[in-house]
């Protein structure tokens, strides 16, 4: 037991001591979204708190109190039920839900991830597809693409519109929120946005094959809109050989992991809509910004 | 002519031996366990022993054992993979340089996930249900005796596939849900899926027979005056699982059926294209994988609330409460599915429908933590192993309760979705309920069983091991999850951080193995000293029919059936007239014992391993036996034996004279 006991302070002692300086991304969110997550997760653990704090405590006192050995403690062998505490059991849980219902109604439909950010800034629209195994980001508005680099100012609603090329991924960004699957043949909306400077990562969640684990990202916000439209620039302006259309897909298409972030100068603008009539054999009116799901 | 016998193996070639070092020594482990007991068995002499006693036997009390003996095996199976993979987080996935490459860990963890519930949980449950809910209800046998062996010989089988896999083959990477694409022929052309998709739909089909066999057995042969109020909320607890059983088995069976013929014969049920969907896969697996949750802990619920009066040595408080608590967890077990999938896109009015429903459920279960507590309330509480497993349970059950809450909010779902911390929240629910109840019963059981208890330091020492290995093994997942490292990664990047906290859990899973070392030292060295720890037919001062029967139990379980006069029905009986000496019996008739169980499922394992392989030749005889034998099966007459009065009160008069302490 002693060992046991020794062995579970050390441990606490140097996971405080590993948190130290440790980005816990969703406790220490860098968007609007994450934001409103982080407060509904702090909300509900509050919540459970009102009935799991008497648990703990009528845990602990029942059990020391009623121990076989303390014989002055009251014993009552038969009584099986009492109306009253039964209800007030039935009664709080329900009452305590019914409070989380309706934050759970209305926050879900705040946080639906289709739902475009309101904001005075016009939206940015990033094509997302999930490949094997690296993320392909489409600027369909500055005629560019990226690979496992994702560039967005700060302040500027994201519209993201994300499929798969491959099996089934899933989307995110901790420091800004929200997570989606990407499934091909269909486009996932997701709306983010991102409030301070900075270098946050972004993963894939959903294993999709042997270089699954190597499907990260590394998202960069920019201070301004100017700063992303300039980078826009240089990158339109790059290599005149880089450029991404159904020929450079295809070779970007062959599986691979450990991919370097690359930039390419789109040049078709339907490779999106391409990328997800590949899964469909009746081209069934697929077109820019069509989604699966309507709303 | 020429003819190319090729088609005889299908695909089975001598590359399908495994060329992985971890897996080459998986394998050998395997075969040398099984040589080394075929060995014993025949220097020993005892195949006619085992065939008669065991393998054919029809009695539900033997089954379970069996159940209970190939459960604890496949835990260390499933251990042993749960190690490989916290030792490959903790020490070698930042430089990659460790023994076990991506395609390897994608196969251990979707083994590890396969085993603990199909091959653990669900073996354990039905081993439990088999061993007693017959004596519960103050039955003789189950309702359907042979379909019974059948259904255990089905899991074996199964079980036998998923193990085959590690010598023959590869085992599914896809996770142990197989989402397409990814389980598609496309991504999965190997072997590896199809193993999966038959060891779930071989054992799946047994799970399917048990169920229907258990309700019908509680609703038809609960012993005279045991009204449904009056019987164990265990059994409750029974009808809830295998009422789900019933009702979600069956969408398992098409679901992997569909599969099945998208990897064959090419239809479209779950590609994105030509009318078929992967998000339908999706829905229709998690609408049984739900339920399926609830088969596993219901029926621990069930332990729980047996074991709390007993060892508090009070009346269970709630009793209506619970048995409305169980009923109410069972229908809503179905119409929470979706909440396994909040970020596939579904608008927010069904993310919040069923986000809510999910929550609701959180209302009964709060309802049973109220009614253990005040049984314990105003009683006299000892604290042994059962009663430990039970202060473990409702501590981490609790905790794991709270982390599910979270879960269930839409919005904090989708940033924690499919991270470490959803990972921990469902070890919190299937260690802290599932395998906790499990060790529970274990204890409690155990002596009606054998006739003698466990030992208890080395009990508690496990216990301690495990509660301890268990915070370890999970706290740094949660507080991972929340840093953002998604499930199932095979490596990561040295910068992120997450090191030092794979580390801890690793710490964790090693002393959660210090925890298994005790329990099998506890199960040998109390066998070893089986004299000393020897106890009478009542050694808890229990409260239900189970222990009011002799110990060693009887084939039959009971001599005589006395009527049932109110809840907990042996307490009853022990308080108003003790134990009268009976003398008259009648005779008792008892099923024989049958191969088909066995030789079903060995016909069955065989069609399945040639379906895997594409053996369709061997595929098509295996079905048409398998048929004929079941109709045969159903054919039979002189089913029964009879046990004469007159031997009945022999064996009556032995049991209880040498047993009684």
């Amino acid at each position: 037991m002693g060992g046991l006991l020794l062995v579970v302070v050390i441990s606490i002692v140097s996971v405080i001591i590993m948190l130290q300086g440790v980005d816990i991304a969703v406790l220490n969110p860098q968007g609007a979204i994450a934001s409103a997550e982080k407060d509904l997760l702090l909300f509900t653990l509050g919540l459970s708190a009102v009935v799991v704090v008497p648990v703990f405590i009528m845990i602990g006192a029942f059990a020391w109190r009623y121990r076989e050995g303390n014989t002055k403690a009251r014993y009552t062998p038969d009584n099986d039920s009492n109306k009253w505490l039964e209800g007030l059991w039935w009664g709080i849980p329900i009452v305590i839900i019914s409070i989380l219902s309706v934050v759970t109604w209305v926050s879900t439909h705040q946080l639906d991830p289709y739902k475009s950010l309101k904001s005075d800034e016009k939206a940015i629209t990033v094509q997302v597809v999930a490949m094997q195994w690296k993320w392909l980001f489409l600027y369909p508005d500055y005629d560019i693409a990226s690979v496992n680099v994702l560039k967005i100012p700060v302040g500027v609603p994201v519209d993201f519109h994300i499929t798969s090329d491959g099996p089934m991924s899933a989307f995110w960004i901790p420091s800004l929120g929200s997570q989606i699957y990407a499934m091909n043949g269909m486009s996932a909306r997701l709306s983010l946005i991102a409030d301070n400077p900075g270098e946050y990562r972004g993963s894939n969640t959903n294993i999709s094959g042997t270089g699954y684990a190597d499907m990260n990202f590394m998202v960069e916000t920019l201070d301004t809109r100017d700063e992303f439209e300039k980078w826009a620039a240089t990158v339109r302006g790059g290599d005149e050989h880089n450029h991404m259309d159904e020929g450079s897909y295809q070779k970007l298409a062959v599986p691979s992991s450990t991919n370097v972030p690359q930039y390419f100068h789109l040049h078709d603008a339907n490779l999106y809509a391409k990328v997800m009539n590949k899964y469909m054999h009746h081209e069934v009116g697929i077109k820019e910004g069509y989604d699966n799901h309507d709303h | 002519m020429i003819i190319d016998w090729g088609f005889l193996l299908g695909r089975l070639s001598l590359d399908a031996l495994p060329d992985n070092i971890v897996t080459m020594l998986g394998a050998l482990g395997g075969v040398f366990g099984v040589l080394f007991i075929v060995g014993l068995l025949t220097i020993t002499r005892r195949w006619g022993w085992l065939w008669k006693t065991w393998i054919t036997s029809l009695d539900p009390k033997k089954i379970g054992v069996m159940y209970l003996a190939v459960s604890g095996i496949m835990l260390l199976r499933g251990l042993a993979d749960a190690v490989m993979m916290r030792v490959q987080q903790a020490l070698f996935a930042t430089n990659g340089a460790g023994p076990i490459d991506a395609d390897m860990f994608q196969q251990v963890f979707s083994a590890h996930g396969t085993i603990m519930i199909f091959f653990v949980a669900m073996g354990i449950i039905f081993g439990l249900i088999n061993l007693v809910v017959p004596l519960q209800i103050g039955a003789r046998d189950v309702a359907f005796p042979l379909l019974n062996s059948i259904s255990f010989w089905l899991f074996f089988a199964g079980m036998a596939l998923m193990n085959v896999s590690l010598a023959v083959g590869e085992f599914s990477t896809a996770g142990w849900l197989a989402y397409p694409p990814l389980s598609g022929l496309e991504y999965s052309p190997g072997t590896g899926v199809d193993y999966w998709i038959w060891a779930l739909q071989v054992a799946g089909i047994g799970s399917l027979l048990s169920g229907v066999n258990f309700l019908v057995t509680i609703f038809t042969m609960r012993r005279k005056g045991m009204t449904p109020m009056k019987m164990p909320i265990f059994v409750w607890s029974v009808i809830g699982s295998m009422l789900l059983v019933v009702f979600a088995f069956p969408i398992l069976t098409a679901t992997l059926g569909m599969l099945t013929l998208d990897r064959t014969i090419d239809t479209h049920f779950f590609t994105s294209d030509l009318g078929g969907n992967p998000m339908m896969y999706v829905n229709l697996i998690w609408a049984w994988g739900h339920p399926e949750v609830y088969i596993l802990v219901l029926p621990a619920f069930g332990v729980f609330s047996e074991i709390v009066p007993v060892f508090s040595r009070k009346r269970l408080f709630g009793y209506t409460s619970m048995v409305w608590a169980i009923m109410a967890i069972t229908v809503l077990s179905f119409t929470v599915w979706l909440h396994h999938f909040f970020t596939m896109g579904a608008g927010a009015n069904v993310n919040a429908f069923f986000g809510i429903m999910t929550m609701v459920i959180a209302i009964p279960t709060g309802v049973k933590v109220f009614n253990w507590l005040f049984t314990m309330f105003r009683g006299r509480i000892s604290f042994k192993t059962p009663m430990l497993w039970f202060m473990g349970f409702i501590t981490t059950f609790t905790i794991g309760g709270v982390t599910g809450v979270l879960l269930a909010v839409p919005g904090i779902d989708f940033q924690v979705h499919n991270s470490l911390f959803l990972v921990a929240h469902f070890h919190n629910m299937i260690i802290g309920g599932v395998v906790f109840g499990a060790f529970a019963a274990l204890a409690y059981w155990w002596p009606k069983l054998t006739g003698f208890r466990l030992h208890e330091g080395l009990g508690v020492a496990a216990f301690w091991s495990w509660l301890v290995g268990f915070v370890l093994a999970f706290g740094p997942l949660y507080i991972l999850g929340l840093m953002g490292a998604a499930r199932r990664l095979d490596h990561y990047d040295a910068s992120l951080g997450w090191q030092g906290l794979f580390i801890v859990a690793g710490v964790g899973v090693m002393i959660i193995l210090l925890g298994v070392f005790f329990q099998v030292l506890q199960l040998a060295y109390s066998i070893w000293k089986r004299d000393e720890l020897r106890v009478g037919t009542d050694p808890w001062d229990g409260r239900t029919l189970e222990w009011s029967t002799s110990t060693p139990i009887a084939e039959y379980n009971f001599a005589t059936l006395d009527t049932v006069k109110q809840r907990d029905a042996f307490w009853a009986m022990k308080s108003s007239h003790g134990h009268e000496a009976v003398s008259k019996f009648n005779d008792i008739r008892v099923p024989k014992n049958s191969g088909f169980g066995p030789g079903i499922a060995a016909v069955v394992f065989v069609g399945a391993f040639a379906v895997i392989w594409y053996m369709w030749w061997l595929a098509a005889v295996a079905l048409v036996v398998t048929i004929v034998l079941a109709i045969c099966a159903g054919m039979r007459e002189d089913i029964e034996r009879t046990i004469t009065a007159e031997q009945v009160a022999a064996t009556e008069k032995k049991l209880w004279r040498t047993r009684q302490v």
